[in-house]
């Protein structure tokens, strides 16, 4: 069976939503073996099963003002925001025929970016206890999961333009007081989504965990 | 009578916390009809009914804390 590469690049959160169920029942009935979703969403703020209302700083109105909408999810971790500088990564696949982990899954999507972000030399690594890929002490992506008959969906955010970074301040990312860094705060210089969506697809082809899987079984 | 326990999630993983059931006792359920949600810090995961049958008892509420082996709840396989 065949492994997809979804490349939806910039849509609105509601849409990826829906087509992350349309994949996932594809992937249940088996028409096809998985599939990794890559998009970038408007500005959203997303909470997940353990979120907490008093982890959005902001009120309605600014919100309203800013046009940005809150969706409650049913991803594990509290809140978080997404916007079109950071590329959002949603692997489907079926655990049950590689690992039923949880903990295998999560630290092999740390892994990817970490090899991503590695390819442009930013040394970031992940944190025992607290999911997640950081640069020294700041977040540069989130990590929030669901689980359904082990078949996983939701995924990765990676913070890779600098404008994005400021409306973090909306929200306690992850219910924590951290700082969030992005590829250009961390490099200095422009960094092109279409580069990093490049190597990112390299990336989960040729190294770690996911390599075996991107051939699908 | 079958127990619905919290199955192995992973490695390190020693339990989870009950955030939702799909189900109230008396309900009927499916095989695989999703049970109970669970989440971990970052993963909530979705729990299929082992067996189709009457959901008698949840033992763990939503809420609770659950460590891997628990009985979640009670399927009268009979009352299907």
């Amino acid at each position: 069976m065949e492994f997809e590469i979804i490349d939806i690049d910039l849509i609105n959160y509601q849409r990826a939503w829906d087509i992350q169920r349309e994949i996932f029942s594809q992937v249940k009935e088996r028409k096809i073996s998985g599939a990794l979703i890559i998009c970038r969403h408007r500005p959203v703020i997303t909470m997940g099963r353990n979120g907490k209302e008093e982890n959005i700083l902001s009120d309605k109105r600014q919100l309203e003002k800013k046009d940005i909408k809150i969706y409650n999810i049913e991803r594990g971790g509290d809140v978080t925001y997404h916007g079109p500088g950071q590329l959002c990564v949603y692997p489907i696949l079926n655990l049950t025929y590689y690992r039923k982990d949880l903990n295998w899954f999560l630290r092999n999507l740390e892994t990817l970016l970490i090899e991503t972000l590695s390819e442009f030399n930013i040394k970031a690594e992940s944190k025992s206890g607290d999911t997640g890929v950081w640069v020294g002490a700041r977040k540069i992506a989130s990590i929030g999961i669901a689980v359904k008959h082990w078949i996983t969906f939701h995924g990765a955010s990676l913070n890779v333009k600098k404008r994005d970074l400021a409306n973090f301040s909306l929200i306690r990312p992850c219910g924590q007081d951290i700082i969030m860094t992005s590829m250009e705060d961390v490099l200095r210089k422009e960094v092109k989504i279409t580069a990093v969506k490049k190597t990112l697809v390299r990336c989960w082809y040729e190294k770690g965990a996911f390599a075996r899987i991107g051939r699908g079984y | 009578m079958k127990k619905v326990l919290l199955p192995e999630l992973g490695e390190g993983i020693e339990g989870a916390n009950v955030t939702f059931w799909y189900f109230k006792e008396g309900d009927v359920v499916k095989e695989k009809d999703d049970l109970v949600e669970l989440t971990t810090d970052k993963a909530a995961f979705n729990l299929p009914s082992p067996c189709s049958g009457k959901l008698v008892q949840i033992l763990l509420k939503e809420g609770d804390a659950a460590k891997i082996g628990d009985t979640l709840a009670i399927i009268d396989e009979q009352g299907a």
